[in-house]
């Protein structure tokens, strides 16, 4: 919170804007430790985030589990999760974040390129499952409509 | 508040129609970290809401029955992790009533300084997210450069911006030196100016204490039997500071005020909070005047402490002392008994129940932890308000999602 | 907005008021074994499982009107203990500043009491968590389940046999890939 408050401003580095629903991001930072009942949960925001995507592990907690070697605590969450930068620190300083967010910027633009031949391998649909249309003349079929019908069109 | 309920909760789920369900969070901005609400809701009125935590459950209790009593100090710092010091002090005074160790003079005024900057450290960035919720960027930034002459502070000190791990069973971790007391009394000097800036944004902000005003209100009655402390108790009526009522450290030399409120409401939570943060300054004065000199390790009887640094470097006795205060297998024991012990942390009433066994840690380490008792009566305070009001009552009975599920 | 002047300090633990709280507490419980101990100069009272609705009844007569804590402690390896579990009350008069920690022990197979939620409805959730930590079961309860852990989990946690790292609970989810992703 410090980091993207008045004294560290990490919109000086264009990196502020902050969104809370995961399809308008494309980049996560699991900030603290993250623990049996919210993995499930982190994973699907995961999922939910559009391409390309990236994911910042901030703390030792997140990256190892840090002192919190218990029963319910995840020991890391690269064990179920991609992740492209670590921050160490239990908490790391904002400069640390800000770093972080700016060595993730070098990586994309070294490692990437105009096309987005990386993520090609990544062939899977994000979300809600596409529109079908057969479903809807299935539906359209059980209320009485008849495919014949001259009024009938399957689109509209 | 004042708008009345079509639906009659005393029906049956089945004969409440037109209900519909609103899942809040677990990833959601206004929860700050991490917890779940599912709300009933009437349109846009909250019927019933009910809360589901355990999202940043890590077992901390758990861990206090494995490490030892100074160890421990680094897994409560990260307990409430808006004020750290305040976890330890809490810690260490349940701790040394155990032991029976009475500290000495210049611990308890430095521990006395550090808890009420973690007062005004907390209350900042509770009254600094709410309103940011609410839809004002600015004050969340005033908010935060007060914080971070507090995190300075706290850095001068123990080497730490955060989670300092600063105190120690008996003692502290090293003596404060002159620049801390210049920087504090700096801070003092300054806070006043900015905290007058701070206020006039939120506290006479029309449209701040249009969604605060007779939203989430608690009564008394309801306040003293669901077990709320602190702020959220004094800002329903219920006149009770553990600094007053159960003096510990230093504050039976010191002079203040408590500060509480009628109101019951949100608006009325944020000016007990705002006048305790002015309250906290005064102390802070006059803590630091004050402030004896002397050793800030309590010598004690047996080896409970552990000594001094220029002692442990300079003598043999002081060398022995710190080294069987630090082995696992060659520290003193516990009393075979129980205690509870309770501090006023920003929160509310921050206990800890402790079980001795004989040996250097805990045998049972049982948090009571303020977020709980006050989230516990969230459902309570929701009923009938709107469903943007949730982010308001959310913010200000300050949840903490680390010290909710500990 | 009132500021209170800091005046008529309540000092804890007061004795003259305990003692005259712990004579009618006697009185109004009959028949019922209660013992007192001091330590640190709080106040302890240990009574019998069998009649805990009676003994809250009467601690809240009594003008404990805040139930502040509620835990347990799994007393497994705690040397001499004779019964398995120890139910903590922990009770505070908030007008006069009075704390009391009533406690209770529980053996198994039986760890059925009856829930304090109608004395303090602010135990619900204190109920709620003892049961996740140690699986003591309060009747009554007006909404029971886990609190803080997912309601899947089998195991409960703060028993002393069970270990600090867990049974592997932590590592038994599914791998989210980046080619998956």
């Amino acid at each position: 919170m410090s980091t993207a408050a008045s004294k560290h401003d990490l919109s000086r580095f264009g990196s502020e804007v902050m969104r809370f629903s995961p399809r308008q991001c494309d980049l996560m930072i699991v900030a603290g430790r993250v623990v049996m009942k919210m993995l499930p949960v982190l994973q699907r925001i995961w999922l939910q985030m559009p391409e390309p995507k990236w994911c910042i592990s901030m703390g030792a907690c997140a990256c190892s589990g840090g002192v919190f070697d218990t029963y319910s605590v995840v020991q890391g969450i690269d064990r179920f999760m991609p992740v492209d930068v670590y921050v160490p620190g239990c908490p790391p300083r904002p400069e640390q974040l800000i770093k972080s967010i700016l060595d993730l910027q070098a990586k994309i633009q070294s490692g990437g390129t105009v096309n987005a031949r990386e993520f090609k391998l990544r062939v899977l649909p994000e979300g809600p499952s596409r529109f079908d249309e057969e479903e809807l003349i299935r539906i359209r079929e059980r209320n009485g409509f008849k495919l014949e019908d001259p009024k009938y069109d399957p689109v509209h | 508040m004042p708008l009345e309920l079509i639906d009659d909760p005393s029906l049956g789920s089945d004969k409440r129609e037109g209900l519909w369900t609103l899942n809040f969070g677990p990833q959601h901005p206004a929860t700050h970290t991490t917890l779940r609400l599912v709300l009933q809701l009437d349109g846009e009125m909250v019927i019933d809401a009910e809360p589901d935590i355990g999202f940043l459950h890590s077992g901390f209790e758990k861990l206090g029955e494995v490490l030892d009593f100074n160890q421990y100090v680094t897994i409560v710092d990260r307990m409430n992790y808006i004020s750290p010091l305040a976890n330890e002090i809490a810690w260490h005074h349940s701790v040394e009533k155990l032991l029976g160790i009475e500290l000495t003079p210049r611990c308890k005024y430095i521990r006395t300084i550090f808890a009420e900057l973690m007062r005004i450290h907390d209350h900042l960035l509770c009254t600094g997210t709410c309103v940011l919720d609410l839809g004002g960027a600015t004050a969340f930034m005033y908010a935060f450069n007060e914080r971070e002459a507090i995190y300075e502070i706290c850095e001068r000190a123990s080497g730490q911006r955060f989670h300092t791990s600063y105190t120690r069973v008996g003692g502290l971790l090293y003596d404060v030196t002159d620049d801390w007391v210049d920087m504090v009394k700096k801070y003092c000097k300054n806070f006043p100016k900015a905290f007058r800036d701070f206020e006039g944004l939120v506290m006479k902000n029309r449209i701040f204490v249009e969604r605060t005003r007779d939203v989430g209100v608690l009564s008394k009655e309801d306040a003293i039997a669901g077990g709320a402390t602190g702020p959220v108790a004094r800002a329903s009526g219920v006149v009770r500071d553990l600094r007053r009522d159960e003096p510990y450290l230093a504050y039976d030399e010191l002079d203040f005020d408590v500060c509480a409120s009628q109101g019951g409401d949100c608006y009325a939570r944020f000016q007990v909070r705002m006048m305790e943060m002015l309250e906290s300054i005064k102390i802070i004065e006059q803590a630091i005047d004050k402030l004896p000199s002397g050793p800030i390790y309590a010598s004690g009887t047996g080896k409970e402490t552990i000594p001094d640094k220029r002692e442990v470097y300079r003598s043999i006795e002081g060398l022995i002392h710190h080294f069987e205060g630090i082995m696992p297998n060659r520290q003193m024991a516990s009393p075979k008994d129980s205690v509870y012990a309770a501090t006023e942390s920003p929160n509310g009433e921050l206990g800890y129940y402790i079980v001795g066994d004989g040996s250097f840690r805990a045998y049972r380490a049982r948090t009571r932890p303020p977020s709980l008792l006050h989230f516990s009566l969230f459902a309570r305070m929701m009923r009938g308000c709107m469903l943007s009001d949730v982010v308001a009552v959310l913010g200000s009975i300050n949840i903490i999602a680390a010290e909710l599920d500990r | 907005m009132s500021n209170q002047p800091s005046t008529n300090k309540a000092v804890p633990g007061s004795t003259t008021q305990m003692e005259s709280t712990k004579a009618s507490l006697v009185a109004a419980l009959p028949g019922i074994e209660l013992t007192w101990s001091v330590f640190c100069s709080q106040d302890r009272v240990v009574f019998p499982a069998g009649s805990l609705m009676k003994v809250l009844q009467a601690f809240k007569a009594a003008g404990f009107d805040q139930l502040t804590d509620l835990t347990a402690v799994d007393l497994l390896e705690y040397g001499s203990a004779s019964d398995r579990f120890e139910i903590v009350y922990c009770l505070l008069n908030v007008d006069s500043g009075l704390r009391l920690i009533a406690k209770t022990h529980l053996s198994e197979p039986d760890l059925t009491i009856p829930s304090a939620t109608q004395v303090w409805f602010g135990a619900d959730w204190l109920e709620r968590e003892v049961y996740d930590m140690y699986g003591i079961i309060f009747d009554g309860h007006p909404n029971f389940k886990r609190l803080l852990l997912p309601q899947e989990f089998q195991s409960f946690p703060l028993r002393k046999d069970y270990p600090v790292k867990g049974r592997g609970e932590r590592h038994n989810f599914p791998v989210v890939t980046r080619a998956e992703s």
